[in-house]
């Protein structure tokens, strides 16, 4: 039996997860790390304040390969499920809004086309889209149909050998940057999903302002007022919700391993501030009370990265179902708003200025807590797995 | 052109450093970085090559460790690395360095040789001058720009007023200064690339060499404590006893 080892831990990663990842995982999330640590953090709070992303950083994510990365061909990197993982967990370490955008574009805009896309779409969308010179959208909610998408009114009806799509969509991220959107729309035919340029005539994407979260990312409402597309825009892979749920899988994938980085970098924050803070001539970090809230933000900032990390080794293995994407979705989203908020309460007045980012990804983890998904929903889905019983249709 | 780039992996600086007690030496993990300074050299490296459909080729001495440093290098698109790694060279000096990394540079043949100025845990800031001086070719120093082509190369020379232009025939080593060109981020295709590409590890004697250290750390101490400034009150004067204060640190 071996003998255990009294090295301390690193506090930063405390259970060693960078010793189960390969070299070249290990690579590629410090390559993500530091662009973010160059390109994201120097300016993310403005941008937050402001109410904008810099589209123009497309390009250079593009370059680097973060656009459809875990795909095959087409100009993707082709990179593990791992690997995606651990992008979208760097990129939310710098913000929700950072890490959404490269979701939308890769598992919710590109993932469509190269699932359920022809050849000809694939080769006529994905490289530019890998790029970055084409950014994409994904229409599916309505602003009356949330956890319940099969209600939607978006409509689609053949005209000649033209489709005319009726209807309009709303939250969505990236709409109003877009050059394309992936629609869902019902047809006589079933759910179908259309690649509208956002060009077309009929087409039009209003920002939604006055959000007080994930404000350093585009959310937009989708109006197509007889938008007509052309029968070769459909994608012929589909024609039901396993569609867009087949997209949503994979974007809740990044996400439970997305808000490991937010939570992540709100734990760091609270733990050198709680050593650097002094109160009563002594460190806020020598407080019991203190030390409680850190060791729990610790605690749950692994059990969630061991989450995310068994589930990208599942999915690369083939064998990750829905249910345990939304173990991961449900349970590392809400604790990481748990970590967000002790991190805020160990910053006292600090951790509400944007000077330090705690308060930005609290605030920004109340959307990604309902999107993709909400709480609720998931948890359904799992009571569905364990029990057999749908409790969240008659 | 074939680029020769002198790359060193490096513990992370973010990390605090380790020194063995005894030998006074740099305790090196297993995971080492790329020296920050060294990822300049690199893409100008591959800038350079690039314009001119040649190549890149790494050359780096010290414990190889599990070659993430290295590994970083080749999937900003390095072509191929050569790492001397031997235990007789644990506490080698510059001179040294500088013997072992032009022997590989002379066996792997180059027109241009590129290494940053100093690296950042040794600090020493004298290996490319010697290795220039080991390979027989003109050293050009502390590079903020550099063209090569036709045979020769030319570069901005820093200097505290500027920067001079220098240029000589090829081959030659250049050093360059953090700042030369912007280092490209690994491409995610590149990292996984840079798996299979060729990675050569020698030991001294591969190269034929006798380590011969001379220099020895014989003492470390901490840094002093750094002492308080002087606070200047203003009381209508104190402008005199800052003109002064600048003076005495030359800036002005």
């Amino acid at each position: 039996m071996a003998d255990l080892s009294f090295h301390t831990p690193d506090p930063k990663d405390f259970l060693d997860l960078r010793s189960e990842l390969s070299d070249e995982e290990r690579l590629l999330a410090d390559t993500v790390r530091s662009f973010v640590e160059d390109k994201i953090l120097p300016d993310v709070a403005e941008w937050y304040e402001a109410g904008t992303f810099p589209r123009e950083l497309a390009k250079e994510m593009g370059q680097m390969g973060l656009f459809g990365m875990h795909l095959e061909g087409y100009g993707c990197a082709g990179t593990s499920n791992v690997a995606y993982g651990l992008a979208c967990l760097e990129l939310e370490a710098g913000d929700s809004g950072t890490r959404s955008f490269v979701s939308v574009q890769g598992s919710l805009a590109m993932f469509p086309i190269w699932k359920f896309g022809s050849e000809e779409q694939k080769q006529d969308w994905l490289p530019r889209m890998a790029s970055g010179e084409v950014i994409g959208c994904f229409g599916l909610t309505e602003a009356d149909a949330g956890s319940d998408p099969s209600s939607m009114r978006t409509r689609a009806r053949r005209d000649g050998s033209d489709w005319i799509i009726d209807g309009s969509k709303m939250w969505i991220t990236n709409g109003s940057i877009a050059d394309v959107a992936i629609v869902w729309a019902k047809t006589d035919e079933g759910v179908r999903g259309f690649i509208v340029p956002t060009d077309s005539p009929g087409f039009t994407a209003n920002t939604i302002h006055h959000k007080a979260s994930l404000r350093a990312s585009i959310t937009s409402e989708l109006v197509l007022d007889g938008v007509r597309v052309p029968d070769e825009f459909v994608l012929p892979g589909v024609a039901s919700m396993r569609g867009p749920l087949s997209c949503l899988n994979e974007a809740r994938f990044g996400i439970a391993w997305g808000v490991v980085g937010a939570a992540r970098s709100c734990y760091e924050t609270a733990l050198e501030y709680a050593i650097e803070r002094h109160q009563f001539g002594r460190p806020i970090a020598s407080f019991q009370l203190t030390q409680a809230k850190l060791v729990e933000m610790m605690v749950k900032v692994n059990r969630a990265g061991l989450v995310a990390l068994h589930l990208g080794r599942m999915k690369d293995e083939g064998r990750l179902t829905p249910h345990q994407i939304s173990f991961g979705k449900m349970d590392n989203v809400r604790n990481a708003l748990e970590v967000a908020r002790i991190a805020r309460s160990v910053l006292g007045a600090n951790g509400i200025t944007l000077e330090y980012p705690v308060i930005r990804h609290m605030a920004n983890l109340e959307t990604v807590y309902t999107y993709e998904g909400t709480n609720e929903i998931h948890t359904l889905v799992m009571g569905n797995a364990i029990t057999g019983i749908q409790a969240f249709s008659p | 052109m074939q680029v020769v780039v002198c790359a060193k992996q490096i513990p992370d600086p973010a990390t605090p450093y380790e020194l063995e007690p005894d030998t006074h030496l740099l305790v090196r993990p297993t995971e080492q970085i790329l020296d920050d300074t060294d990822r300049y050299g690199v893409e100008m490296g591959l800038q350079l090559a690039q314009a001119s459909e040649g190549t890149v080729t790494l050359v780096s001495m010290g414990p190889a460790g599990n070659m993430q440093g290295i590994r970083q290098a080749l999937a900003m698109g390095a072509d191929k690395a050569v790492i001397v790694d031997d235990p007789s060279l644990r506490g080698s000096d510059a001179l040294t360095t500088a013997r072992v990394l032009a022997e590989v540079i002379k066996r792997e043949g180059f027109d241009l040789v590129i290494a940053g100025t100093e690296s950042t845990d040794g600090y020493s800031g004298v290996v490319p001058q010697m290795v220039a001086e080991l390979l027989g070719v003109p050293a050009l120093t502390y590079a903020t720009a550099v063209t090569a082509g036709d045979g020769s190369v030319t570069i901005h020379r820093q200097t505290a007023a500027g920067y001079d232009i220098v240029e000589a025939d090829l081959p030659a080593v250049v050093s360059v200064t953090a700042g030369v060109v912007e280092p490209r981020y690994p491409t995610f295709k590149g990292i996984m690339e840079a798996k299979k590409k060729p990675v050569e590890t020698l030991s001294v004697s591969d190269l034929g060499l006798e380590p011969d250290i001379r220099q020895k750390v014989v003492s470390v101490e901490p840094a002093p404590e750094r002492q308080a400034g002087e606070i200047v009150e203003d009381d209508g004067e104190a402008y005199l006893r800052i003109v002064e204060l600048l003076e005495k640190v030359k800036v002005i």
